[in-house]
């Protein structure tokens, strides 16, 4: 039994799409094997809502009379990059205020913008004989620019690392607060409901998949930045570490403060919870193997992150089942497990995209291209000219 | 029988009278000691939980107010603010009281009865949705 996209489609638009969420699809199979799934179900929908620090937003902010090209931009104090066209800036999430240093940044800005607040545009330049003024000073909201979009380089990690501290000092992460002499450990993935754990060989997610990012419809642009396919996987195709990742692309106008948030780890910095949900057609048997998957079957590694080194000492694999369950076990020991990101708010996603669908107001595509399923990360050497 | 949460303040003065062997002997209060530490300008501050009658435990208050030790009621100490939380649950592998805990729908939840002040959940909240009164 296999189905296209485009019949798919057609019971969506008919208002027959069975639709299932990553979650409820697990029983359904244990109850009616993977044949019987695969023909009664159409769609299952995926979700995260997690910190993801390589997020930020592209803006246009419409011209100035006389006009600027803006070379240095400030968001509310926060440095905005605009060595791109003379009224573009990007805003990066995890991007410090000048002013309030780890209180606000980008992601606040981002976040400030969304839910329709005024923010104050300061811009520097040199001054050309088409672009002559030199300075501004304003106010804008996301009624006043032109374009503001989120495009975040790298999103929905395919699994990630657990994190833990060895050392006697309490020290603080982009995995959280971490306890000193294995006082807890954190996790970050959604696990069973993780849109990349559900298809780990990109049979479905692709370049150019619609989406549901921030609260609104949004799309994979590429394949993330470190996107990791060769990393090692089980048997059942899930990585046991961080493996592909997607570069997402939606309209910021049109997102909500309740899927995007700005987030602060103390000691770390500043970082966007990002509400993504991703549709996974079901177009065959060998999809249902794929979406079966449960917290009992994927696993992830638990780094020591006192060790201040790319390589990391690893203390072993762990499953998401037992990390769910609130204590994992390290050198014979119970460690306390915490998730950095929402599981509650993945489930919400998760449900909102089902009714969408199943009311006919989401449709799913066909990729454009496919995600690169080979290729590793390289690593940053300090070498000379010469050397390299 | 009620069981209170008392922070004990004891200033540089009186930090080594001992009031607390009095919370037995005079008040037949049951207490068991959930922190005690002095800090750095050697203040005293010891959280508490005594077990007893109504009657005795204000007498009690009342006694360790005349001797010059400062009161607070520790239940208000933490405070979450359930309209800011993510329900990511960083605060539940922190929490040494256990006081913060997953209800089975994911939900994150907070039980002040079971908080022991310890602080370390203070600063963990990515979106500053703990806050203490301490
Ligand atoms: S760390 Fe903050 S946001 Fe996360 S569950 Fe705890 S209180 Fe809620
Ligand atoms: S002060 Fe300690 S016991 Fe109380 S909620 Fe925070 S971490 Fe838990």
């Amino acid at each position: 039994m296999t189905k296209t996209i485009d019949e798919i489609n057609e019971k969506i638009k008919s208002g027959k799409v069975v639709v299932l969420t990553a979650e409820e699809i697990i029983s359904y199979v244990e109850e009616n094997g993977i044949k019987k799934t695969a023909s009664d179900i159409d769609v299952v929908t995926t979700a995260t809502f997690s910190p993801m620090c390589s997020s930020g937003a592209f803006i246009n902010f419409g011209h100035s009379d006389p006009p600027i090209k803006m070379s240095k931009v400030w968001l509310n104090d926060v440095p905005a990059y605009a060595g791109i066209a003379a009224v573009d800036a990007y805003i990066g999430a995890t991007e410090l205020s000048e002013t309030e240093g780890m209180n606000y940044g980008g992601a606040y800005v981002i976040e400030d913008l969304i839910a329709g607040k005024n923010i104050k545009l300061r811009a520097t330049a040199y001054g050309t004989d088409c672009y002559p003024r030199k300075e501004i000073n304003t106010y804008i909201n996301k009624d006043t620019i032109n374009q503001a979009y989120l495009f975040n380089p790298r999103n929905v990690y395919q699994n990630y690392s657990v994190a833990t501290n060895s050392s006697p000092k309490t020290i603080y992460t982009y995995m959280g607060k971490l306890l000193p002499h294995f006082g807890n450990a954190t996790y970050s993935s959604a696990g069973q409901l993780s849109p990349m754990l559900n298809d780990p060989y990109y049979r479905t997610i692709g370049i150019g998949t619609k989406i549901f990012l921030g609260g609104t419809v949004g799309f994979v642009a590429w394949q993330g930045t470190q996107h990791n396919p060769e990393t090692e996987r089980l048997p059942n195709g899930v990585p046991v570490g961080g493996a592909g990742t997607l570069a997402l692309i939606g309209d910021l106008k049109q997102m909500s403060t309740k899927f995007i948030k700005a987030a602060t780890f103390t000691g770390y910095g500043i970082t966007m919870f990002v509400g993504v949900g991703i549709p996974i057609p079901v177009i065959d048997s060998e999809m249902v193997e794929y979406l079966k998957v449960k917290d009992e079957d994927i696993y992830a590694t638990v780094y020591d992150y006192s060790v201040q080194r790319r390589n990391k000492p690893s203390y072993g694999r762990v499953s998401y089942k037992e990390l769910r369950s609130g204590k994992i076990t390290i050198h014979k020991r119970e460690v306390p497990t915490g998730s950095i990101s929402s599981y509650l708010k993945a489930r919400e996603i998760a449900h909102i995209l089902k009714d969408q669908i199943k009311n006919g107001t989401f449709t799913l595509t066909q990729p454009v291209a496919n995600l690169p399923t080979e290729g590793t990360v390289k690593a940053l050497d300090i070498v000379s000219e010469e050397e390299l | 029988m009620v069981t209170e949460k008392l922070m004990l303040i004891f200033p540089p003065n009186i930090v080594k009278k001992p009031v607390v062997y009095r919370i037995v002997k005079d008040f037949d209060l049951e207490f068991n000691i959930l922190r005690a530490e002095i800090t750095s300008d050697l203040e005293g501050k010891m959280l508490l939980e005594i077990k007893g009658s109504k009657e005795r435990i204000n007498e009690c208050k009342s006694y360790l107010v005349k001797e010059g030790v400062e009161l607070e009621e520790a239940a208000k100490g933490i405070i979450l603010d359930k309209d800011k939380c993510v329900n990511c649950g960083i605060c539940i592998s922190l929490c040494l009281g256990k006081a913060f805990y997953l209800k089975d729908n994911y939900e994150v939840n907070f039980d002040q009865n079971k908080c022991i002040l310890c602080g370390l959940c203070l600063n963990c909240c990515p979106v500053k949705a703990i806050k203490s009164k301490i």
